[in-house]
């Protein structure tokens, strides 16, 4: 098998929740424009993503941006089915996610990828280290070995010592260090990451940006990231997909998005990071002319 | 008043119901009958080979193991000593007998059922109103039928038991699974956890506190049967009662009665107790 070179491709991928039971949406409903429009209008159907389709390479790091209800969280469910989508297609290192069965999917899930959610999603009942050998256990691993492999990911991520405390005795970061921990020691190819840091005060949420990056630098792994916040995606991102109302309206590197916004929405959120830019430009200025009329003064 | 002309009854149905039951089905209520005899002359032979200071240091033993606190489980243990002191023991342990049993019953039938509720909905809607129903239907109305059915004496008394004690093992273990919150268990299935692996790793261990605090519940309310079940028949400390009720001793009731109340007290803090032991740790 000659490994594709595209880690994640995604093809018209629809998602409509049905809020009435009688309602059934069906994945050729999606081609009627008009009918869609009437859901999306009406009040018994929310059309949460619409005819998204996106390439994720391997070995990068791809941000989907958005603002709350822009149907970034559903897009990223439905890539490992936690969400059915209504249609289209998923092909994760050449498997049609869409189109497996229930136990190939399970399987699939245990092997090929791990996920790390904004709440955690941690076991109360279970010590730090049988949380991190979780994934494990379902895998069907020995006891002894994912001990070691757990141990092992939890140093990784800087919590070595906290193996026998319950997650209820950590701090928000350390419980999403013990979540990357667990997602790390399955040693998948594939990282799927809910907004993993949204959560937490600023000054961890920079820190574990950064040992995510650390890792990632010597992990070379794909990560499917999903945030609101525009800075992180900036110094996360390889390149970036940003979602609005369940469409994507623009992709591409972080770099090309500031540059050139493809629209108003998009312009809206650069806005922010580039009138920062602007100042911290303008206070280093201050600085400099300051402490040069300084030294010229002595 | 109501009209006359819309009187229906059903009265007759459910008698031939029950005769029919009784003409056709008998050999299948007596093996019944026999299975849950044996296996509450089991429960008794076991309390019964105790000796009685056995039972007070498990008390508090069990008390101090799951609480840590030694006056508390001296008070605890006492309370048992006192229904000894009242000449009452061997009754309390026929009434105990019939409470493991019916409880252990209703553990048996119970839990699975909680599962089940919770898992699949039409379970749950079928379930409801017949847990209701049992929960609130006069325990004499079906008292007559399972004396008919099975007998006097202790094996309808842990039937009717069962049938009251029941409903709260079952709402507690559903309830206990549907509150497990939704990220935790949306993690474990990005894991690739199948469905029994889901309910067996996260959501029974995390629906402990609400089964147990369900297990607590149903001894509880198969202690109130005690009276009543002696009224077909079961010996034990609701005998007792209902003799003192006959005689007008109002002394000699007093003391069944209280010792229903510390029976009731003692095995009501060891469950709450153990219940806060499968609590996730808090630190």
């Amino acid at each position: 098998m000659n490994a594709p070179s595209e880690a994640i491709v995604i093809n018209d991928l629809w998602k409509i929740y049905s809020r009435k039971k009688s309602l059934k949406i069906s994945s050729s409903d999606v081609e009627n424009e008009e009918y869609v429009d009437e859901l999306d209008k009406g009040e018994d159907a929310v059309v949460a993503m619409k005819n998204v389709s996106l390439t994720v390479n391997h070995g990068e790091t791809f941000i989907i941006m958005g603002l709350s209800g822009s149907g970034k969280s559903t897009l990223i469910r439905c890539l490992i089915r936690l969400v059915e989508p209504t249609s289209g297609e998923v092909v994760i290192n050449g498997q049609n996610v869409t189109q497996m069965r229930k136990t190939e999917l399970v399987d699939f899930r245990r092997q090929s990828l791990s996920m790390v959610f904004q709440h955690y999603g941690l076991l109360p009942h279970r010590t730090v280290l049988d949380n991190v050998c979780f994934g494990l256990k379902l895998r069907g691993e020995q006891l002894e070995e994912r001990r070691v492999k757990a141990a092992g990911a939890l140093e990784k991520v800087g919590l070595k010592g906290w193996e026998k405390y319950y997650p209820a005795a950590l701090s928000g970061g350390m419980r999403q260090r013990v979540g990357i921990a667990r997602a790390l020691v399955m040693d998948a190819p594939i990282l799927l990451m809910d907004e993993p840091f949204s959560g937490l005060d600023p000054l961890i949420r920079r820190e574990l940006q950064d040992e995510m990056i650390w890792l990632q630098k010597e992990m070379n792994k794909t990560i499917f990231f999903v945030t609101h916040d525009l800075s992180e995606a900036l110094r996360m991102g390889d390149r970036m997909a940003i979602m609005k109302k369940g469409e994507i309206v623009q992709i591409g590197s972080p770099d090309e998005v500031i540059a050139n916004p493809a629209d108003e929405y998009v312009a809206k959120f650069v806005q922010d990071e580039r009138d920062q830019v602007q100042r911290a430009e303008q206070v280093l200025a201050r600085e400099k002319t300051r402490k040069e009329e300084a030294a010229h003064v002595s | 008043m109501f009209p006359e002309a819309f009187q229906v009854h059903i009265a007759p149905a459910v008698n031939r119901f029950i005769d029919n039951l009784i003409s056709s089905y008998a050999p299948i209520f007596d093996s019944i009958s026999a299975g849950i005899l044996s296996f509450l002359l089991t429960v008794n032979n076991i309390l019964d080979a105790v000796p009685w200071w056995g039972y007070i240091l498990a008390v508090a033993l069990l008390s101090w193991y799951s609480s840590k606190k030694i006056v508390a489980s001296i008070v605890l243990a006492a309370l048992p000593f006192f229904i000894g002191m009242f000449g009452l023991w061997g009754m309390a342990l026929q009434s105990l007998s019939i409470i493991i049993t019916s409880v252990l019953m209703a553990l048996i039938i119970g839990l699975p059922l909680g599962v089940l509720m919770a898992e699949v909905r039409f379970v749950a809607a079928t379930l409801r109103p017949i847990l209701d129903g049992m929960q609130t239907m006069p325990s004499f109305v079906y008292l007559i039928p399972a004396m008919m059915l099975f007998g006097l004496g202790r094996v309808p008394a842990v039937l009717a038991t069962l049938i009251y004690a029941l409903p709260p093992v079952i709402r507690l273990t559903a309830l206990g699974l549907n509150q497990v919150p939704k990220a935790i268990e949306e993690a474990a299935l990005a894991y690739g956890a199948t469905r029994w692996q889901l309910i067996k790793e996260v959501r029974l261990p995390l629906a402990m506190p609400s089964i147990l605090a369900g297990v607590n519940q149903t001894t509880m309310m198969a202690l109130a049967m005690v009276v009543i079940s002696s009224m077909i028949g079961a010996r034990g400390l609701g005998q007792e009662v209902l003799l003192s009720i006959n005689r007008i001793d109002v002394g000699r009731g007093f003391e069944a009665g209280i010792s229903v109340v510390f029976l009731a007290i003692v095995i009501d803090r060891l469950t709450q107790n153990m219940a806060k032991r499968w609590e996730p740790p808090k630190r």
